[in-house]
């Protein structure tokens, strides 16, 4: 009837679309509702902390607002002779109102972070700046400590200047940006994260691949055995998730230990000397064998959620058409389970990536993960900023390895149950 | 080319689960080359064991299968080259119709220019041409089923076994399946082992069925042979409808008997599963067999009261209270002749004492 126009109306002249759209509004709004508690959850304890962390991260606001007049006045300075006598007044005065405010404390942390020698030249002109004289506070302060005469300090105030910094980020990596702004590695002996990080990746990797080598042969048991077998199967499976985490980690202490019952039980069949009993914890080996148990689970479970859906006459008509046993594994059987094992990997390689009370409890110093590392600076040091730039690169990491994985495997192969 | 009649030959086999109870009992079957032979039972029978066994999935408890005179008992399924088609199509899911077909042939080393060659002639044979790249799920459930079929086939395998293939199709495709599987059959020659619960899909296409029950073969025989000729009570009320009298037999005779209804009157049969006088009996009549107000002579004549009227178009059946029995069916063709059958009217039943098979009791 409206062929002229090109729009369908309905029976009372309204164009279709806009009834349509009138018609659909209330669930709409029904359906936004009915989220919004989650999303707004999400978005109080989610979005926003991660979105704090990545401030905090880069934030380095706190001295550029601690030396107002001193990085004013350092505009105008190159950098390559001494600062001239603005610039130590301008310093003087901020500092003054510092110690005013008993601020200075926290200067002297932040700039000691910078460069190695601030604290004990701070505290130095703290005590002396007293009797300062007014003038010629160049001469003054540089005869406080011989590093005030020192043009590489100078610099090091100078490049806290900028509200924002990727130094922490540099620093996980185990590099910093040098007087020349160049970015160097750190000396060799001093480079403790890049080990770190590698050591993460390289645990994760094998508990993930252990995982999978045990969790497979479950899984498929679990899938084919009758229901009164497979019950009793899951329940083991699932025992472990109904046991406290802690609980888990100390039964494997005293599993694993020197004098643990592991060790009783080699020394007792005479596999090791009683002198000589292997260290199976506070190292690697505690970490992968505690890691692999406690994250079992999450390979199982999508796994058997996979299998359970393979009828079990494909295993038999590959068989029937003269496949062996192995071929129709491996060509029928084995390719259904990959979204199952897509997911189990996945989920388990993110857990293990940021695994953190197993590493701390049974891995020592050499089965540590960067968690732990991380949990050190939040705990310990407090350099909050450095443990926020750290858990950001961590979740960098699991984002390009779900990136990765979605661009080899496909995310909607991925198959939870 | 003398056929092989005992080409696949089931020796005394007996197959039990637990020990307890045994789902196969004593099972002695010859299935001749070339032949389409189907297993038809109830559910719980023991049909589907057998052809499991057949396969190389359960292994006989006692007894052996013979292959082509040789046992198979000890040969792993892969290696007994037996096609076999399943109820749910089990089709590869991952893999396009091609490599569905390709699979039985890459798995026994084949050139590549021989397994397209096969293919092809196994796809145009259940004419589905031009879907070689269509993944299992993009296909009809008949498309489904016919590219099971081709993949049960393409291998030329000695025997195709079937079980229950058309279980999960609507009627008219499972009627236009059943037609065609039967026309494969007949073109290639191939010896098929068919598993069915369906009566009419067992007669229509079989050479021979073997009715199962309580895991014994209660009788193998071809279609018609089946269906006229039951040779216990079982087989006569599972095949087709029947009519049943309960009683026992007064005057046994070779090829006559009477026997002596719950109600006391006396009709006429033939001894089929009973031997002499006093033996309990099941007289069992198909309702097409017998026939109202004939001219006819039989040997059988009594008087019934009309109970229901069912109109079926082509025919009409009359359910009849007749000799103590109200259930007795009668099927009456659709004529002019016909028309005084209204519920309460009395009518004459007759049939001949032949049609009439005295056998076991229930």
């Amino acid at each position: 009837m409206s062929s002229e126009t090109g729009k369908i109306l309905t029976t009372d002249g309204i164009p279709l679309e806009v009834s349509l759209k009138k018609a659909e509004r209330k669930n709409k709004i029904k359906a936004f509702l009915l989220v919004a508690p989650l999303l707004l959850f999400l978005l109080i304890t989610y979005i926003f902390p991660i979105g704090d962390m990545l401030m905090r991260s880069v934030d380095d606001k706190m001295v550029t607002e601690m030396l107002p007049k001193t990085f004013k006045s350092m505009e105008n300075w190159d950098g390559n002779e001494m600062p001239p006598e603005e610039v130590f007044e301008a310093f003087y005065l901020d500092f003054q109102k510092l110690v005013e405010e008993k601020r200075d404390g926290k200067l002297s942390t932040q700039l000691n972070y910078t460069k190695n020698g601030f604290k004990s030249i701070l505290k130095k002109l703290r005590r002396k700046a007293k009797n300062f004289e007014e003038g010629n506070y160049k001469e003054q302060i540089m005869s406080v400590h011989k590093r005030w005469a020192d043009v590489e300090y100078w610099r090091a105030i100078k490049r806290r200047a900028p509200a924002f910094t990727s130094a922490k980020y540099l620093k996980g990596m185990d590099m910093y940006k040098n007087e020349e702004g160049e970015i160097v590695n750190v000396e060799e002996d001093r480079r403790i994260h890049r080990v770190l990080w590698l050591r993460t990746l390289e645990i994760a990797f094998f508990v993930t691949l252990l995982c999978f080598l045990m969790a497979y042969p479950i899984a498929h048991l679990l899938a084919t055995l009758p229901m009164k077998y497979s019950n009793l199967l899951m329940i083991c499976v699932l025992l472990p998730f109904w046991t406290s985490l802690l609980v888990r980690t100390a039964s494997w202490m005293i599993l694993l230990q020197q004098q643990g019952v592991v060790n009783d039980f080699f020394v007792m069949i005479g596999l090791v000397a009683d002198d000589n009993r292997p260290e199976m914890m506070y190292n690697k080996t505690g970490t992968y064998v505690a890691m692999t148990q406690i994250l079992l689970p999450f390979m199982v479970l999508p796994l058997y959620s996979v299998m359970k859906t393979i009828s079990p006459s494909l295993m038999r008509a590959g068989k029937s058409l003269g496949g062996t046993p192995f071929i129709t594994f491996w060509k029928v059987y084995f390719p259904l389970t990959i979204p199952g094992i897509g997911a189990g990997c996945l989920l388990v390689f993110i857990l293990a990536i940021g695994y953190y009370i197993t590493p701390a409890l049974v891995g020592g110093a050499s089965g540590t993960l960067i968690s732990n590392q991380i949990a050190f600076h939040m705990k310990s040091t407090l350099d909050w900023s450095f443990a926020s730039a750290m858990g950001l690169m961590l979740l960098a990491g699991v984002l390009a390895i779900y990136w990765v994985y979605n661009k080899l495997v496909g995310i909607d192969n991925i198959k939870l149950g | 080319m003398s056929k092989n009649q005992e080409f696949v030959k089931f020796d005394k086999v007996d197959k039990s689960y637990d020990g307890k109870v045994l789902v196969v009992k004593d099972l002695n079957l010859d299935i001749a080359e070339g032949e389409f032979i189907t297993m038809l039972g109830p559910s719980g029978s023991g049909k589907t064991t057998c052809l499991m066994m057949l396969a190389g999935f359960e292994t006989p408890t006692n007894g052996e299968i013979f292959l082509d005179k040789n046992p198979i008992s000890n040969i792993p399924p892969h290696k007994r080259g037996i096609g076999m088609v399943f109820q749910n199509y089990a089709l590869f899911p991952h893999m396009t119709v091609y490599e569905n077909l390709a699979f039985p042939l890459k798995v026994r080393k084949i050139n590549k220019d021989d397994i397209d060659k096969k293919v092809d002639k196994a796809l145009s044979m259940v004419s589905l041409s031009g879907f070689e790249n269509r993944m299992p799920g993009q296909l009809s459930g008949g498309q489904q089923q016919r590219v099971a079929v081709a993949r049960a086939l393409v291998f030329d395998p000695q025997v195709v076994l079937m079980d229950e293939p058309l279980g999960a199709l609507d009627k008219n495709l499972r009627e236009s399946m059943q037609y065609e599987i039967k026309h494969i059959h007949e073109s290639i020659g191939v010896t098929v082992v068919y598993v069915t619960h369906d009566q009419s899909e067992a007669l229509t296409m079989s050479n021979r069925i073997a009715v199962f029950n309580d895991g014994k073969v209660q009788q193998l025989s071809s279609p018609d042979k089946l269906y006229e000729e039951p040779v216990n009570s079982f087989v006569a009320e599972f095949i087709g409808e029947n009519n049943t009298f309960a009683g026992e037999v007064t005057n046994f005779q070779k090829d006559q008997c009477k026997v002596k209804l719950l109600n006391g009157s006396e009709i006429i049969a033939n001894p089929i599963s009973v031997s002499s006088n006093g033996d309990r009996t099941t007289v069992s009549l198909r309702p097409e067999r017998a026939l109202i107000n004939t001219k006819n002579k039989m040997d059988n004549n009594f008087k019934g009261k009309i109970e229901e009227v069912i109109y079926h178009g082509d025919h009409t059946r009359v359910r009849i209270d007749l000799l103590g029995n109200k259930e007795f069916i009668l099927k009456v063709p659709n004529s002019s002749a016909n028309m005084d059958i209204k519920m309460g009217n009395e009518i004459n039943v007759s049939w001949n004492s032949h049609d009439a098979r005295a056998l076991d009791p229930k």
